[in-house]
């Protein structure tokens, strides 16, 4: 029995920290900075002080590699680490698509098993959607490679 | 101390709160983030918009008059609720921040001048820490900040250290928002006196006004700010307490109808203390709202309000640390109890505070995550976030229960079990 936040229990909150993110926020992929030149930004939530910094390099219109630094929570951390897995050799139109799906995803406006093939592996990131307080901490990784990449390389 | 049915051991009864009642299982453990209102506080306000409403000071007609005396009445409650004898010693404000802000626009812009040094803990909440470190740099003068000694108290002979004859505000914190340890004010306030003569003395009361018996009129302070909410009053409405010879020379801050005496084409005259800080309209009915709330915690007694969080505190604090793997920020020893009030700040290894609160919050334990307004804090405990559980008077034993069992689980999923 859950207080005063209605319409969840014990099985979303299994959704929510399932093995997956729970492994990608103890051991992230492609963690580290990656050497110059390269498209960087930094991201920071002020609220709680999640952190994150994306690097990419590009060839041409490929993310050819993608990496992230960064302190926060599980959700932040595992949702930077699936992202680079997930974006890692798609073109820069691919990418902008499969950040809105993502992002329509996490705020609920469409459903994760709708989308898996889409998705891959960030459809373990499906149940942020049941937590609206954690959706800027699913999302705040792409907003800051969204940014990164409209940086001119250093 | 009331116990109804098995259930658990409050200082005020949960059904005293319309809101508690609404959600039985709900263990609010953020009540320094804001305090759940008595159902007197909401009569209260609901009353003076059905029976008393009109404009205070005003008008010429009776209900006018009765709308005045239930402002009045409200300003005398709540200054003799927090130990000042003078009601005209006290200016209402939106809250604690808008007190900071006033007080550094106008005494604080009067009195810092380029060369002159602001002295504030590293302790301090935005409110405080942000209004000063502004007002310092449009002064063109020296921000100091008193550190913290490994225990994460007040480094009291680093604080001393920074006084001089150039200093001219020292702003503290009477009891840290983020780790709930209680300043001592009465040897701050004598070293200030002593070694800084021309410095003013702001003290942050917006979580002391809600746990602690306070006095003004004897903390020897010149400002003292509040807020309403936190100690079960409406939002928007809390309180600057100061001495009114200060008060008397300051200008003005908001200016508009009501803080004016006359009003010339070229010049004007301000009204008296302290109508000269409240411009516009009041808010009158959350100011007895507030009163309501000052009653009622007066109908408690603060003694024993202060009695019953060292209780609780010991009960909680320990059943934190017993737990493998969680750190309670701050002193936890015996001795400690006697400067707690409160919230305590808490960290469980390989959980990042969001994560935990979001577990809590399945199992009904509301605590707050995040930096707390106190970034600078946060920096020197070397952290972008602590996870805060903070008791009122309806707390109780259960809540503590319910906070570590859901401690314990979350600790259990971050382990992998």
């Amino acid at each position: 029995m859950t207080g005063a936040s209605s319409g969840r229990d014990g099985s979303d909150l299994e959704a929510l920290y399932q093995g997956i993110i729970l492994d990608h926020n103890r051991r992230p992929k492609n963690y580290g900075e990656l050497p110059a030149p390269v498209h960087h930004a930094a991201g920071r939530n002020p609220l709680c002080g999640d952190e994150v910094a994306v690097f990419v390099k590009t060839e041409g219109d490929t993310l050819a590699e993608v990496s992230f630094t960064g302190k926060g929570c599980a959700i932040s951390r595992a949702s930077a680490s699936l992202m680079t897995g997930a974006v890692k050799g798609k073109s820069r139109a691919q990418v902008d698509a499969l950040f809105d799906l993502f992002h329509d995803v996490v705020t609920g406006r469409k459903k994760a098993e709708d989308h898996k093939a889409e998705l891959g592996s960030l459809v373990a990131l499906g149940g942020v959607a049941k937590f609206p307080v954690r959706v800027k901490c699913a999302s705040m990784a792409w907003h800051t490679l969204k940014k990164a990449l409209e940086t001119p390389a250093t | 101390m009331h116990r109804a049915a098995g259930g658990p051991v409050t200082l005020a009864p949960r059904a005293d709160f319309p809101l508690l009642e609404r959600h039985p299982s709900l263990h609010y453990l953020d009540s320094a983030a804001t305090a759940q209102k008595p159902r007197v506080v909401l009569d209260a306000i609901r009353a003076f918009y059905e029976e008393a409403n009109a404009n205070p000071r005003r008008g010429a007609y009776a209900l006018s008059f009765e709308a005045t005396q239930r402002y009045w009445s409200a300003r005398e409650t709540i200054a003799r609720f927090l130990g000042a004898a003078d009601p005209e010693c006290l200016v209402f404000v939106r809250g604690t921040t808008e007190a900071m802000n006033l007080v550094a626009a106008t005494a604080g812009r009067e009195g810092i001048s380029a060369g002159d040094n602001v002295v504030v803990t590293a302790l301090e909440h935005h409110a405080s820490f942000v209004t000063w470190q502004r007002a310092t740099i449009e002064a063109n003068a020296q921000f100091r900040i008193a550190e913290l000694r490994p225990d994460l108290t007040l480094d009291v002979e680093h604080f001393a250290s920074l006084l001089d004859a150039r200093t001219k505000v020292v702003a503290v914190t009477h009891v840290s928002n983020a780790l709930g340890l209680v300043s001592p004010v009465a040897e701050l306030v004598a070293l200030v006196r002593r070694r800084a003569p021309r410095a003013m003395i702001v003290l942050d009361g917006a979580q002391s006004a809600p746990h602690l018996p306070v006095q003004f009129d004897a903390l020897g302070v010149d400002f003292y700010a509040f807020s309403g909410h936190k100690l079960g009053g409406p939002m928007g409405i809390g309180g600057l307490l100061g001495r009114k010879a200060l008060l008397e020379t300051m200008p003005p801050y908001q200016t508009g109808g009501d803080m004016i005496e006359s009003v010339g084409d070229q010049v004007s005259t301000w009204n008296t203390v302290p109508f000269k800080f409240e411009a516009g309209t009041p808010n009158a009915a959350d100011a007895v709202g507030l009163a309501a709330a000052c009653e009622y915690l007066t109908g408690l007694g603060m003694a024993r309000v202060r009695a019953h969080e060292v209780a609780l505190l010991r009960a909680l604090v320990p059943a934190l640390t017993a737990i493998e793997g969680v750190t309670v920020h701050g002193p936890t020893d015996d001795a400690a109890f006697a400067m707690r009030s409160g919230a305590v700040s808490f960290e469980l290894a390989e959980a990042h505070p969001h994560d935990l609160a979001t577990i809590l919050d399945q199992a009904g334990v509301a605590i707050r995550a995040g930096h707390h307004c106190c970034q600078p804090l946060m920096r020197r405990l070397g952290v972008s976030a602590t996870a805060r559980a903070s008791v009122f008077v309806y707390s109780g034993e259960a809540d503590v229960a319910a906070l570590a069992g859901a401690v314990r689980h979350a600790r259990a999923v971050f382990a992998g079990d």
